[in-house]
């Protein structure tokens, strides 16, 4: 995996924005995290030639640099010439073939029948090569596709929202089968997602993507540690976000929630947001530091937390176990200073 | 004695007009879903199915000042090669090509529309070259439409009388299909004879759409 480095560098103008996104790839997996409809599959379709930007350059050095795209020195390879898999939210197996067939299909005429075979059973697959793709399931189709991905032996895997069509229970199964593959394969894996527990999961480094525009990018622990900016802070699952008034330079008032916080970090001008995890709250004595009452606040029971709203509406988790269904909740809550987030709009 | 002479003319126009027909379609269709410029796609799709709309006369009119020995092709035709286009057998042929194509050709269009664009490109990121993605994965799964599209067009074809009445003309043995036969005969006050050939054509069309259909029903069973 050493120095391979993959380039993108897209713009193009899309009905509702112009998406222009930057990127150095050489960690093996990237994760792209972003609300729908903000030019993430948009990206991927870019890297692997389906669509063509306006401008910018797309490369790939394994040995020696390969340019996919570079609209100054009008270069354009067709999706055939890129060595991309590309693996589509609805898998796109073709019907009108079998397991084998869909497999085989990127390979030449004359290929050896067993790396067929071994894909196969690799991605246990066996007894069912004579089926056709609708007599599948949804986790075996998505191993059918991915098989064909691998049998192409590509150098850059793109997964576009690969688990959105699928229920929780086949879900959580699917991304543990995903993450196990994807450190056998020996190349760049992207994988677009609007879920922050799948771009947490799969990913060393992500980029936040909004309006086609890069809002964060870096260490996926640090973005989520440190948001910076209200919109990443959303994406990644921050569920108290409140404009602010700065009071003093510890001192905010939140303007959503009427309440005034101290924080631990000094306040600079730039900042107008702050955000509060939903987890991060603790039961609290009437004279401690961020403290506001409970009055009014509702419960809503999960399996394994309570959900508590309180009057203001501010969100509060708390982790319970499956058979507790009484919960008293306390008088006081606070929050500590150091887990005030501050954010810049 | 039945002259049996209008049933093999019928049957060899409007097999090798289906054959044009079929091939012409499916290709004009795949390049027209694959131009990117929608004007020039709105103005190309209107000029081929204007023949489904037109009377046929009209249609057999246009093809007459084209193809007859004075228009742009007919006379080049009769300089070059000293054949002669209009009023001879190759002209049912045009008439049926021309009439039965909007059939076929919007048929495949809408076929092909109906296949998830994500197969093609997926077969694009595999490396399929553009000739087997339009085989195996365009043609393949758009299969059962373009077969109806393909019995419709034959249909037309088969059938095919005002635009072959003024392009071909109704010469016995020659250029009289079918259709013309069973107009002639009326004509000449020859119902038995007419009613014969009216039978022909029920038989043959229905023999068609039977074998069209059984194909399609069996392939879709296989995968469906």
């Amino acid at each position: 995996m050493s120095n391979k480095l993959l380039k993108v560098n897209i713009q193009k103008k899309l009905k509702e924005f112009d998406l222009n996104v930057d990127f150095e790839l050489e960690k093996p997996c990237l994760g792209i995290l972003g609300p729908s409809g903000c030019g993430k599959s948009m990206t991927l379709k870019s890297i692997a030639g389906i669509v063509d930007p306006d401008e910018g350059l797309v490369s790939l050095t394994t040995n020696e640099e390969n340019t996919y795209f570079d609209s100054d020195n009008k270069i354009n390879l067709k999706p055939q010439k890129r060595n991309v898999g590309y693996l589509f939210q609805n898998y796109a197996l073709f019907p009108n073939m079998t397991v084998e067939e869909n497999v085989a299909i990127g390979l030449p005429k004359n290929h050896d029948p067993k790396i067929v075979s071994d894909l196969i059973k690799r991605f246990h697959l066996n007894g069912l090569e004579k089926r056709y793709p609708r007599q599948l399931s949804g986790g075996q189709q998505q191993r059918v596709a991915l098989a064909r991905i691998l049998a192409y032996s590509p150098d850059v895997i793109l997964l576009d929202e690969p688990f959105s069509a699928m229920d929780t229970y086949l879900k959580e199964q699917l991304r543990i089968e995903l993450v196990n593959l994807l450190k056998d394969f020996d190349g760049f894996s992207i994988l677009v997602t609007h879920d922050r527990d799948e771009a947490f999961q799969f990913c060393d480094e992500i980029i936040i993507l909004d309006e086609g525009k890069i809002i964060a990018k870096g260490e996926t622990y640090e973005i989520f540690e440190n948001p910076k900016k209200v919109q990443v802070a959303r994406l990644t699952g921050c569920k108290n976000i409140s404009k602010i008034e700065i009071v003093d330079d510890y001192h905010v008032k939140s303007l959503d929630w009427g309440i005034t916080f101290e924080v631990s970090k000094k306040i600079t001008p730039n900042i107008t947001h702050i955000g509060i995890r939903a987890h991060d709250f603790s039961p609290a004595e009437k004279d401690d530091v961020n403290v506001m009452d409970t009055k009014n606040a509702t419960k809503l029971e999960m399996p394994f937390e309570w959900e508590i709203t309180l009057e203001n509406g501010l969100w509060w988790k708390r982790e319970k176990l499956i058979y507790e269904h009484k919960f008293v909740i306390p008088e006081y809550l606070k929050i500590n200073p150091e887990n005030i987030i501050l954010l810049e709009e | 004695m039945m002259d049996w002479s209008p049933i093999f003319i019928s049957m060899k126009t409007a097999s090798l007009s289906i054959f044009i027909t079929f091939f012409l379609g499916l290709i004009v269709a795949w390049g027209l879903i694959k131009l990117k410029n929608d004007t020039i796609k709105i103005v190309l799709d209107g000029i081929f199915t204007l023949p489904l709309v037109l009377p046929p006369t009209v249609v057999g009119f246009f093809l007459l000042y084209t193809f007859g020995v004075r228009g742009p092709i007919g006379s080049f035709f009769l300089e070059f090669f000293a054949v002669k286009i209009a009023f001879s057998w190759p002209a049912t042929v045009i008439a049926a090509v021309v009439m039965s194509f909007p059939l076929m050709y919007r048929s495949a269009r809408g076929a092909y529309e109906q296949v998830d664009s994500n197969l093609l490109d997926a077969g694009r990121t595999l490396g399929m070259s553009e000739w087997n993605i339009f085989w195996k994965i365009l043609f393949a799964n758009a299969l059962p439409g373009i077969i109806s599209g393909g019995i419709l067009a034959f249909a037309r074809g088969l059938g095919e009388f005002g635009a072959t009445a003024m392009l071909a003309g109704n010469i016995a043995g020659q250029t009289r299909t079918l259709p013309m036969a069973v107009y002639s005969e009326v004509a000449a006050g020859n119902m038995g004879e007419a009613f014969n050939y009216v039978i022909v054509i029920v038989i043959i069309s229905f023999i068609v759409i039977f074998i069209m259909d059984f194909v399609s029903i069996r392939k879709e069973k296989q995968w469906k």
